[in-house]
């Protein structure tokens, strides 16, 4: 508990967390404003719909959880850290959990904010939260978040550098996931199986059969898993980057 | 009491620690000398447990660092005065070092009185001058009240003020019968500092032992002497067999008491004007000792004339 009360102390008296959370709303909540607003009689706001940002508020949080990392670097107060804590794991881990912990709550903010105001600017709109679909497309993005960010902190550690992390991870969701499909013959049965695919599957997954325009809400993932293995799946990738790094940082001088 | 036995770095092919075995004593200062690139630092990091030793092995009260518990109550550190997130004040880099080591707030307020930082404990540590983050260093050194301090260079790049301020905290910390190990390349420095010396070169042990032996042991004791009639003894003493540089309006006389070279001018009635023993310099000795070990010479070309 000691730790993790650091880690949040460390995470919260500096400018960024807030900055990106600011930024992860703006964008996710003004993508539903957005929806609400240009939708028509003929196609009406989903819940789906609202949630059409979430991807570009992904990115933001994935920035601020490597950003919590690869500045501790920058500034070596990783060396202090480790200084005042010689247990780099549970160091690492706690300071995962707590980035972790903040990138879910950014999510659930972002998305029933995004839902929120859909429903101020559609009141007529159904927009009723009822079936499974709607609550996973709604309070799943909050886990979707959390893990992203696990994945990110990880990438954090291994690269140590701050432009470097966010490149990788930049590339590798809004990038490579999608070119790896151009690969003759293998690259959709492989796509289907890319980490960040297969968490939007959990989001997107086993849709509503209220038949839905595929315009009208974020694009759906070709996964092949259910959604809740969906998000085992994306937990589990999270899990073992996060001990490949923490295995390197065991045996990397600080 | 720090411990090395056959401490070894590796950094790809370079060795930056070469085994390297010192202890430093409880409750003295230590001084940690070697020129720039010696590998003082990597020595401090692998203390503290940051670097991982190629091979050897270094204590602390014959734990190893990452086994201490609450390890900033044992040992104290300031290895670089810049690892604080400048965007972070110094209250809130000390607040998360204070809950790490499980101290009580207040305990950040009295190391930043300590230092004379009381007054800008909200500013952010990266507006802070060297000198000020180095006493913020300083501070967090202090933060668990250790009895074992470990300083990298604390007064390289301060101002005079800075460096007295330093200097006069050092031995405070000392009075109060810490145990303090304090790097620097300036023998100078460790004269007025340190008790007892650890010296490297090119990451292997050259002197262990106290600073008194270290200056004796390897400077040239000389005497100036001038007198109106230098010539004639500059010829007795050169006749007796000594050794006599001749400096100007000066002669340095080596290896011989100043006493010796008074009673021979008296024997031969000559008028001494200054007859002044010269302890050898600090740095002359250490660069007689580390000459050899010094990493980067700057090869000095003889003139071709």
């Amino acid at each position: 508990m000691t730790l993790l009360a650091v880690e949040r102390m460390k995470l919260f008296t500096t400018r960024s967390p807030w900055w990106c959370a600011v930024l992860a709303l703006a964008v996710t909540v003004g993508f539903a404003a957005l929806m609400a607003g240009t939708a028509s009689a003929e196609s009406p706001i989903t819940i789906a719909a609202t949630q059409f940002g979430y991807g570009f508020g992904l990115m933001v949080v994935m920035v601020m959880a490597a950003l919590a990392i690869t500045t501790e670097y920058r500034f070596s107060t990783i060396r202090a850290t480790f200084q005042a804590i010689p247990n780099r794991t549970a160091a690492l881990l706690a300071k995962t959990t707590v980035v972790a912990l903040l990138a879910a709550v950014i999510g659930e903010i972002a998305a029933f904010g995004s839902w929120g105001i859909a429903t101020v600017i559609e009141p007529t709109a159904d927009l009723a939260i009822n079936t499974p679909f709607e609550w996973r497309a709604i309070a799943g993005i909050g886990a979707v978040y959390g893990f992203a960010a696990v994945i990110a902190v990880s990438v954090g550690v291994l690269v140590r550098h701050s432009a470097g992390a966010i490149s990788v991870l930049l590339i590798w969701t809004s990038l490579l996931e999608n070119l790896i499909m151009l690969i003759p013959r293998v690259g959709r049965d492989i796509h289907q199986w890319l980490p960040f695919n297969v968490a939007h599957q959990f989001v997107t997954g086993d849709p509503d059969p209220s038949a839905r325009a595929i315009q009208d809400g974020p694009g759906l993932s070709d996964a092949v898993l259910s959604p809740w293995p969906a998000l085992a799946y994306f937990a589990g990738f999270a899990v073992v980057l996060l001990v490949i790094a923490l295995t390197v940082a065991n045996k990397r001088d600080a | 009491m720090i411990e090395a036995t056959g401490l070894t770095k590796h950094y790809g092919r370079t060795v930056a620690v070469d085994h390297l075995s010192f202890t430093v004593e409880a409750g003295r200062v230590t001084g940690f000398l070697g020129p720039n690139g010696a590998g003082k630092s990597t020595t401090m990091r692998m203390v503290l447990g940051l670097d991982r030793p190629t091979s050897g092995d270094v204590r602390i009260d014959g734990k190893h660092y990452r086994d201490l518990k609450l390890p900033l109550t044992t040992v104290g550190a300031l290895l670089d005065a810049k690892w604080v997130h400048p965007n972070r004040s110094a209250r809130a880099h000390l607040r998360w070092l204070a809950k790490a080591t499980k101290l009580p707030r207040k305990r950040v307020d009295e190391v930043l009185d300590l230092v004379g930082l009381g007054s800008v404990a909200n500013k952010n540590a990266g507006g802070f001058s060297l000198g000020m983050s180095q006493r913020l260093g300083i501070a967090a050194a202090l933060l668990g009240d250790p009895k074992v301090l470990l300083f990298d260079e604390p007064v390289n790049g301060l101002d005079p003020e800075g460096i007295l301020w330093i200097r006069r905290f050092m031995h405070r910390l000392a009075a109060e019968g810490r145990t303090v190990f304090v790097s620097s390349h300036l023998l100078s420095e460790m004269a007025q500092t340190a008790q007892d010396l650890v010296v490297i070169g090119r990451g292997k042990l050259i002197y262990q032992g106290t600073v008194s032996d270290f200056v004796e042991n390897a400077t040239e004791n000389t005497v100036l002497v001038r007198s109106p009639e230098l010539t004639r003894l500059a010829d007795l003493l050169r006749a007796d067999g000594v050794q006599v540089v001749e400096d100007g309006d000066s002669i340095r006389v080596a290896n011989l008491a100043s006493s010796a070279i008074g009673e021979l001018a008296a024997a031969h009635r000559i008028v001494l004007h200054e007859l002044n023993p010269q302890l050898g310099s600090l740095e002359e000795a250490f660069i007689q000792l580390t000459g050899e070990s010094v990493e980067y010479h700057a090869h000095d070309k003889e003139p071709t004339a």
